[in-house]
């Protein structure tokens, strides 16, 4: 099974310097791009691949590439932003490339940014990621001495400089236009769209958001073509997919896996089943705000149409386990909690639903629960659904609760009853 | 136009709103909250929800902002569809959590938004059982109270605050249930426009700080159309008033004026209606007594009259902040040759000029509204942001139309005030600013400019000439100046629809030529040009209009000559207008002294007799703005004592005396009717405004609501019957509930209130589209009009260029908003802000004098001698210092003029 992504990545030992990266054939694509490729060429041949945004919403890569203005049109500078904030509660998929191949995320965002016609890219990352942020500064520094950044890269005109961008640390600034605004040093508020990012993007600029894992297939694509690349995979999406599990089992871990890997085989093969003890209650696939999945789900195959005929989404495909030893409700409210902070406190529902959710959820879970709570937990998931709200943020956290509501009903009302905690 | 359809109904809308506007126009109820029609949309709130479908068969449709949507085409939305209105109803629900529900004991409360959009959405009791959050709130200056505990965080205060008003000093801070809107720590609120977050906030957390003083609830405010006095703009406002003391000012819409918004200097400088240094009763000097001691009218009528008939002759002094009818009356009081202006000489002339190049020029003057709808200004000698404050909140959204253009070609519409401040971010304005020193819109500027008036004035020629090479050259631009100017040209001619903005502000008549050259030189390019002039005060226009013989030094003559040997002051301290020895000296050889004002002042001190003069809030009366506006204000208040209005003391004054030019003049109807058949300028006064006759169904315009409480009560300690309303026989409204309660015309508007909606929000009742002219708009009555003749004749007196060096110190007179103006400045929250007296200079030149920030300084001027502590300000000139205007305690100066700064002996 070919592992583009992870080819270089050894678990314990660092990253591969600009020597090693290069000998096991790094920046050949990048040669390949920029002198034998027009950057329409490298947009179509992303466009072909059928790459998919791996930030978790899944959008056609090549297709999102072809709305910046071009030719006549063409605005400068144009930015490219690597979306490297990951936050999502479960997801560590990016962490793993960041610190794992820096040069291949480097290479990735070169060829995009010559796609794109990009002058400067940031990559925007996640505060807590410190050594991806060493990692990463010190393959820049090494990209820029052998020419891979900077003017005339490889003898051409195309021109990029690269910055990295420590966050603050909010999970708003994974919302791209929020990111835009962060890095502007403006609140992190999402914006409106229109105008898109693609046209209207940082300092009013034309701009192309990416995620790492989406970037790091750019340079396998370009090498391999864009059949290739479709043949890796199991589903319409192209390629492989970093697939993550945590929770009670055997091995919790990433793997890089085809394209619409089945739950089970994640789950059991990879992750080594359950832990001894634990039963299986249920997944979150995708992140933390993702749907839960059941038993019911499992050869539910992990690609973005699939997972969403199953009710939820692969979302950033890190899934957690729900066990039948941990509070389901405890579980929602650990989430909530952690949504509600992070609100930005644009719009209403998002500002006042959340901790209003979190209040209810602590009644509940602390025995001060009244049966008419979890009504109003099912309106307020009904309250803070897609279009009602300004950006995904809070359509994203109802995600568990409604499906926690929806699967683990019971358990809810079991804490109102008891007057406490079925779990404590 | 565009057809769209609502619950199933086809409706016309205009084309270019969003769903929200169209519904309002339409005449829906639909509840929204951060959306503003002067600041646009944004979507945070998700009040206006409706429910969209696809199409005719589309039934399950789904909810959409209705402010984040166009109406366009085709549209199919649905108000009343019971999951939308079942959303509304949770939006509220959900903003009350954490909402106090203190309205009983909120300013508030009444004319709250809040409430109306609560009740409209019908959420009554809500489900939250938790702990609400709570905050602390700050200190913001004397203009505004602060209850954060309120907030159902709508950010309208924000995005007005500093994306509208430029303000830095406030933002929102914290994120989500936490967001806090206020300072970074307690302290003023700088922005001179903080006064409009009462009327933004759409509950109390921002209420009238001075208000509070004296509160009232708004039902049981008297109120009436009024004219603002303390600038030459004219914004139209409504005073509220009770029991006798005028509570507090609110804006009053006029889609070609001020729109939505007052300066703070017009919000808050009422307070001096209720001084303490009001002059209630007529006052007289006894032989050989020194003080003035309270008369009967009937001394003071038989005195005067005898005046009157005295061959020794009288001369009438006017004033620029008296209105139209009392300048008039006293000018056919004295005789058109015995009227003077009651300005210098020179502030006479400037005025004189300024009407010349409106009404002779080859431009428009457009209106305020419209001055805000320019691509390229250029701003010669005049700092805006404190003559003329609310040109310069104009001048500011110049940003916004400058990315509306842009965001056209992206489809972005102009209401989407976020996706718009996205399209241009960072780019400056074309506005280019020239002026003494530093303005507080030179952050905007493309370019900003500060040279001393002359200097000011040779750019300006020079911009004219390279626009036109048959204007006056100027031979000696520097190479800076000459770069400049043919900057400015170019981005002039380049416009659309330029616009020249100057004044009289720097007191430098060349200023004034060279603007009006540049206007002149953009119609000979075959511009549209358009320019703007503010002048000092409120009927500094009008009073021009009326053509007086001259100003004081001329008056001074008369009396030194013995053409006269009683003079009338209107509404004039004299001593703000010229030299203390000058005024000392004409008031003293005087024989006669008659002064009618509000407030005790040097010239009411000094005179003989002293009649007590109704402030604008407690008069009816006419004022011409500096576009040559003239607009009706209404008595709002009937004041203690014996206060009349000015036109009605010299009408008294003269029927004493038995004048027959009197005999029709009852009314203000029928002054107004005189001054039209008398002064040709005039002659559409009489027929412009609803007269004392108007009446439309139901009788008068009440200026008190329909819910005005205890006015059987409040006096039946004294007397159970009630006493009879005061009759105001000048003008159509009445001072009580009964009468007409529709919508009046839009001079007479009292008040906006509608059925449902208690605040200033139902204003959008009012108006024929939302963000559109008044449903019963008034005519465009504007008494001075350019003739647009091309053949005009370009100024040809191009200041000589200052010498360097050697010359003595030349002085700039240096504005404030809060301070320089006489009336407001007697307000006590105003005069909280007023600056202390002090000289500017460039820091470099302080240095050379060896002097300080603070140190004090001996400055002379002509014969006035100061001690002025030192002022270190960048933008100055070298050589030029700066000395501000009018300020309390600190004696006039005619400026610009040279003079002497030197250390000052600081002698303990």
């Amino acid at each position: 099974m070919e592992r583009p992504l992870t080819r270089n990545i050894r678990p314990g030992t660092g990253p591969l310097p600009i020597d090693a990266y290069e000998k096991t054939g790094g920046y050949r694509a990048l040669r390949k791009a920029l002198q034998t490729m027009t950057p329409g060429d490298v947009v179509e041949v992303v466009d072909h691949s059928h790459l998919s945004g791996r930030g978790g919403a899944g959008f056609p890569t090549g297709k999102k590439w072809s709305f910046v203005p071009r030719g006549k049109d063409a605005v400068h500078p144009t930015y490219l932003i690597v979306n490297a904030d990951e936050m999502e509660p479960g997801a560590f998929k990016d962490r793993l490339l960041l610190e794992g191949d820096p040069h291949q995320l480097i290479e990735g965002i070169i060829i995009a940014a010559y796609a794109i016609q990009a002058d400067i890219a940031y990559i925007f990352l996640r505060r807590a990621y410190v050594t991806a942020a060493h990692r990463l500064t010190h393959a820049i520094s090494e990209a820029y001495d052998r020419k891979y950044l900077g003017r005339k890269i490889l003898g051409t005109g195309f021109a990029l400089q690269l910055y990295v961008h420590n966050s603050a640390g909010r999970y708003i600034c994974g919302e791209e236009t929020a990111l835009l605004n962060a890095l502007e040093g403006r609140r992190a508020n999402p914006r409106s769209k229109p105008p898109f990012p693609p046209v209207v993007g940082l300092w009013g600029k034309p701009t192309i958001a990416n995620n790492v894992e989406t970037l790091c297939n750019v340079p396998h694509i370009v090498e391999h073509g864009a059949e290739w690349f479709r043949r890796l995979s199991h589903s319409m999406d192209g390629g492989t997919k970093i697939y993550g599990v945590s929770g009670r089992v055997k091995k919790p871990g990433a793997w890089e896996l085809p394209m619409g890997t089945t739950i089970r085989e994640v789950l059991e093969e990879h992750a080594g089943g359950m832990a001894d003890g634990f039963k299986f209650r249920g997944v979150i696939p995708g992140g933390a705000s993702t749907d839960f999945l059941v038993e019911e789900h499992l050869d539910v195959r992990m690609d973005f149409g699939s997972m969403q005929a199953a009710g939820s989404r692969l979302g950033t495909g890190t899934m957690v386990v729900l066990d039948d030893r941990t509070c389901p409700v405890g579980l929602v409210l650990n989430l909530m909690r952690f949504f509600a902070q992070e609100s930005c406190g644009w719009c209403t529902p998002c500002r006042e639903g959340l901790p209003w959710t979190v209040r209810i959820l602590e009644a509940i879970e602390n025995g001060q629960g009244r049966p008419e709570d979890v009504e109003r937990l099912q309106r307020h998931t009904r309250l803070l659904a897609p279009g009602h709200t300004f950006c995904a943020l809070a359509p994203g956290a109802m995600e568990p609760l409604q499906s926690a509501l929806k699967y683990f009903k019971d358990d809810f009302f079991r804490h109102v009853h008891e007057k406490h905690c079925p779990w404590r | 136009m565009a057809t769209i359809h609502i619950d199933g109904k086809p409706y016309q809308v205009e084309n270019g709103q969003n769903l929200l506007q169209a519904c309002l126009t339409l005449g829906f109820n639909l509840p929204y909250f951060c959306w503003h029609p002067a600041l646009g949309s944004v979507g945070a709130c998700r009040q206006c929800a409706v429910k969209q479908f696809k199409d005719e068969d589309d039934t399950r449709g789904h909810i959409v902002m209705a402010c984040m949507t166009p109406a366009v085409e085709g549209v199919r939305i649905s108000i009343d569809d019971p999951e939308v209105v079942m959303f509304r109803s949770s939006v509220i629900e959900m903003l009350m959590a954490n909402h106090p529900h203190d309205c009983p004991v909120c300013d508030e409360g009444g004319e709250c938004h809040l409430q109306d959009m609560t009740v409209m959405t019908g959420h009554g009791f809500r489900d939250y059982r938790f702990k609400k959050r709570t905050h602390r709130n700050q200190y913001l200056g004397p203009f505004i109270n602060h209850e954060m505990n309120r907030c159902i965080q709508c950010y309208r205060c924000v995005r007005y605050y500093r994306d509208y008003a430029g303000g830095r000093d406030f933002n929102v801070f914290a994120c989500h249930d936490h967001v806090y809107f206020g300072r970074h720590r307690d302290g003023v609120l700088e922005n001179p426009f903080s006064g409009n977050l009462v009327e933004i906030c759409p509950t109390g957390v921002f209420t009238d700080k001075t208000f509070m003083e004296h509160y009232i609830r708004k039902w049981d405010l008297q109120t009436a159309p009024s004219v603002c006095v303390h600038c030459s703009l004219g914004c139209n406002t409504i005073p509220g008033e009770r029991n006798g003391k005028l509570r507090r000012i609110r804006n009053r819409y006029n889609h070609r004026v001020n729109g939505y918004f007052l300066c703070d200097r017009g919000r808050y400088g009422y307070q001096f209606v209720n001084s303490e240094q009001r002059i209630r009763l007529p006052l007289r000097r006894s032989r050989g007594n020194s003080d003035l001691e309270p008369v009967s009218v009937e001394a003071v009528l038989r005195e005067t009259a005898a005046f009157q008939t005295d061959a020794r002759g009288m001369i009438g002094i006017g004033s620029p902040r008296a209105s139209m009818e009392a300048n008039f009356a006293l000018r056919t009081m004295v005789g058109p040759g015995q009227f003077y202006a009651g300005l210098s000489e020179h502030d006479f002339g400037l005025i004189r000029t300024v009407l010349s190049v409106l009404r002779d020029g080859p431009a428009r003057t457009p209106s305020l509204q419209e001055t805000s709808a320019a691509d390229v200004v250029f701003v010669l000698g005049e700092d805006v942001t404190n003559t003329a404050p609310l040109l310069s909140l104009n001048l500011r959204q110049l940003v916004h139309r400058k990315a509306a253009r842009v965001a056209e070609r992206i489809q972005i519409p102009d209401w989407n005030d976020a996706g718009i401040r996205e399209v241009v971010q960072h780019e400056k304005e074309m506005l280019f600013i020239a002026s003494p020193h530093g303005t507080a819109l030179d952050d905007l500027a493309l370019r900003s400019y500060h040279a001393a008036p002359d200097d000011l004035a040779r750019l300006g020629f020079g911009v004219a000439c390279v626009l036109d090479p048959s204007a006056p050259e100027v031979e000696d631009l520097t190479d800076e100046e000459r770069s400049l100017a043919d900057e400015i040209a170019r981005s002039l001619k380049r416009a659309e629809r330029p616009l020249v903005v100057s004044g009289a502000g720097c007191g430098n008549l060349a200023v004034i030529h060279a603007a009006a050259n540049v206007s002149r030189a953009l119609c000979a390019c075959g511009h549209p040009a358009e320019i703007f002039l503010t002048v000092p005060e409120c009927n500094s226009l009008g009073l021009g209009i009326l053509d007086a013989a001259g100003g004081l030094e001329s008056a001074a003559e008369a009396v030194r000559d013995g053409i006269a040997e009683t003079v009338i002051i209107l509404e004039n301290d004299l001593y703000r207008r010229a030299e203390p020895a000058l005024v000392t000296a004409f008031l003293d050889s005087t024989k006669h002294v008659v002064a009618m004002d509000h407030l005790v002042n040097e010239t009411t001190l000094r005179a003989d007799i002293v009649l007590p003069a109704a402030a604008s809030a407690e008069a009816s009366g006419t004022l011409v703005n500096c576009e040559g506006r003239a607009q009706r204000f209404y008595r709002v208040l009937i004041p203690e004592g014996m206060v009349q209005e000015s036109w009605r003391w010299l009408l008294d004054l003269m029927t004493a005396a038995g004048r027959p030019e009197v005999h029709e003049w009852h009314i203000l109807d029928d002054l107004n009717r005189a001054m039209a058949a008398t002064m040709p300028a005039l002659d559409t006064l009489s027929a412009a405004f609803p007269d004392a006759g108007y009446r439309a169904t139901g009788g008068k315009v009440p200026r008190q609501s329909h819910r005005c409480s205890g006015r059987t009560a409040v006096r039946s300690h004294i007397d159970v019957h009630e006493p009879k309303p005061p009759e105001d026989a000048d003008t159509p409204l009445a001072f009580s509930m009964e009468g007409d309660d529709g919508i009046p015309p839009a001079d007479l508007i009292p008040r906006f209130w509608i059925p449902g909606w208690n605040s200033v929000q139902s204003l959008n009742k009012f108006q024929s589209r939302v963000g559109g002219p008044l449903r019963r708009d008034a005519p465009d009555r504007r008494v001075i009009e350019s003739r647009r003749e091309k053949s005009w004749a370009y100024f040809t007196d191009i200041p000589p260029r200052r010498p360097p060096e050697e010359h003595p110190w030349q002085f700039v007179p240096i504005h404030h908003i809060f301070g320089s103006e006489e009336l407001s400045a007697m307000a006590p929250a105003v005069a909280e802000r007023c600056p202390k007296p002090y000289v500017a200079l460039h820091p470099s030149d302080a240095a050379a004098l060896e002097m300080a920030d603070g140190d004090l300084a001996t400055v002379i001027v002509g014969d006035t001698v100061l001690r002025l502590p030192v002022r270190p300000e960048p933008s100055l000139p070298p050589r030029v210092a700066g000395l501000p205007m009018g300020l309390p305690g600190l004696p006039t100066i005619s400026l610009p003029a040279s003079g002497m700064i030197s250390r000052g002996e600081n002698h303990g």
